[in-house]
């Protein structure tokens, strides 16, 4: 009999969680760990470029030093990052992370920018293809950012509004930080070079 | 529409996907759409890869990265898990391209292929005003690369339309409905062996190996032969609706009039171009 008692207790648990979102929860953060996960990889994949990026530019454009040590130092402190999960846990870490992207994001666009001053660096075959892998990434970068903002939107609306806001409060679930858009901007257009004598 | 636009200062529509080449500006003749056509059809029957071209007036106020990932998120091309659709976007006002890859496809169709593809193949015709050779050969190209990657055989049962057992229930019911009233037009056994064809055929034309429609049809057979001994008169009509329903809106596996996405995934692989 009392057995009976506890497997109906603990069904009857099961739906009150389930009635009030915790399950929800589960998936949402899922979700949100997931489309972070994204983000980062593309944003290594960037980092990764960056390395023979320089090198190349360095063998046509050498006295160009102050854009490449730019780089090299923004390559080198997204590097230095210390990125696990728990960044979505914390704002400070998080806008940390952003601006050491958003720091890389510009110098590789001045760097890009420079490079178009350079005919001969344009026309070597290395070079092109670097900034087509480059471009690439940038956008997988915009597309995974723009895909994070929409979990956590989804996420956030549901650790705010009740009565799920009590069964977040309860497990300890917070709102998780999202990218800005000046920020998103200025990535979304990062591999574009405005000059006026382009062609 | 004009006010449409500028009062919510909407983006660009996506037109609706219902076949392989999508030319909203009329710059392809019809048979080189057909043409086209046939070739990315041909290609998605033996590799089941599918291959989509879009041609637009614009993408503004977007950008054409950003307008690409839109439509492949709406048309969801390539299969699903598979995810080896690609899109071939060609903004012609603006004079720009891209190429949009599926994550499947981003190891046999890496960036830096999608930009030599543009800049060496597609653009130098595009430059000459000749879209329909451009294409062509771009399309080519990608064809031979997806060819040299291994990708799961094309089973007909997920490259685009419904499966079998998505619409079994209707076939049930429908098969119900023509079984009866082929009893009453033929009689018992005719009428019967008739309706076993059909829905043999029916089965058949949605993908099914032709076994498995055989024996499809057989068993449909002796259960018609089993209904009730009365026939329905009245239903002709509806009947006709019905079966015809069938024949043309659900096989899309092969016919071009409904073609549709798999449920393949894009992550924003590929590049862009202009000309």
């Amino acid at each position: 009999m009392k057995n009976l008692f506890s497997k109906i207790a603990v069904i009857i648990l099961a739906l009150t969680l389930t009635g009030c979102g915790y399950n929800k929860f589960q998936s949402l953060d899922e979700e949100a760990k997931a489309s972070w996960s994204e983000v980062l990889n593309q944003y290594q994949r960037r980092a990764d470029l960056v390395p023979n990026l320089v090198e190349t530019v360095k063998g046509y454009a050498a006295h160009e030093e102050q854009v490449l040590t730019e780089v090299a130092e923004a390559r080198s402190k997204v590097g230095s990052m210390q990125v696990t999960p728990e960044v979505l846990n914390d704002p400070e870490a998080f806008a940390k992370f952003q601006a050491a992207q958003g720091q890389l994001t510009s110098a590789l666009s001045r760097l890009m920018a420079v490079a178009e001053n350079y005919p001969n660096l344009k026309a070597d075959q290395g070079f092109r293809d670097l900034q087509a892998q480059l471009e690439g990434t940038e956008n997988r970068v915009t597309v995974a950012r723009n895909r994070y903002i929409e979990t956590i939107k989804d996420y956030n609306i549901a650790v705010r509004s009740f009565p799920e806001n009590l069964t977040a409060m309860m497990f300890g679930y917070k709102a998780k930080p999202s990218f800005t858009v000046e920020n998103e901007k200025a990535i979304s257009s990062a591999p574009k070079v405005e000059f006026g004598d382009k062609k | 529409m004009l006010f449409f636009n500028s009062a919510f200062a909407a983006l660009a529509e996506i037109p609706a996907l219902s076949s392989r080449v999508t030319d909203a500006t009329g710059t392809l003749s019809q048979g080189e759409q057909a043409q086209l056509e046939q070739k990315l059809a041909a290609f998605e029957q033996k590799k089941g890869s599918q291959i989509a071209l879009l041609i637009v007036p614009t993408t503004q106020p977007e950008d054409i990265a950003q307008y690409a990932i839109r439509v492949v998120e709406k048309w969801k091309i390539g299969r699903e898990k598979i995810d080896d659709g690609v899109l071939v976007l060609v903004a012609k006002d603006d004079r720009k391209l891209r190429i949009e890859v599926g994550y499947g496809l981003e190891g046999a169709i890496p960036d830096l292929y999608a930009k030599r593809i543009i800049s060496e193949v597609i653009s130098p015709k595009f430059k000459q005003g000749d879209f329909y050779g451009g294409l062509d050969s771009g399309v080519d190209k990608l064809i031979g690369l997806i060819d040299g990657e291994a990708l799961p055989t094309p089973s007909s049962t997920t490259s685009g339309g419904m499966g079998v057992m998505d619409i079994l229930p209707m076939l049930l019911f429908g098969g119900l409905i023509t079984g009866l009233i082929l009893r009453s037009m033929f009689g018992t056994f005719f009428g019967s062996a008739l309706n076993g064809g059909l829905l043999g055929g029916v089965v058949w034309l949605l993908g099914a190996a032709l076994g498995g429609a055989a024996v499809f049809g057989v068993v449909a057979f002796f259960i018609t032969m089993m209904l009730g001994s009365r026939g329905i008169n009245g239903y002709s009509g509806r009947s006709g609706g019905y079966s015809g329903g069938y024949g043309g809106g659900w096989s899309g596996g092969g016919s071009s009039s409904n073609w549709g996405g798999g449920g393949g995934d894009f992550g924003g692989g590929g590049a862009s171009g202009d000309w």
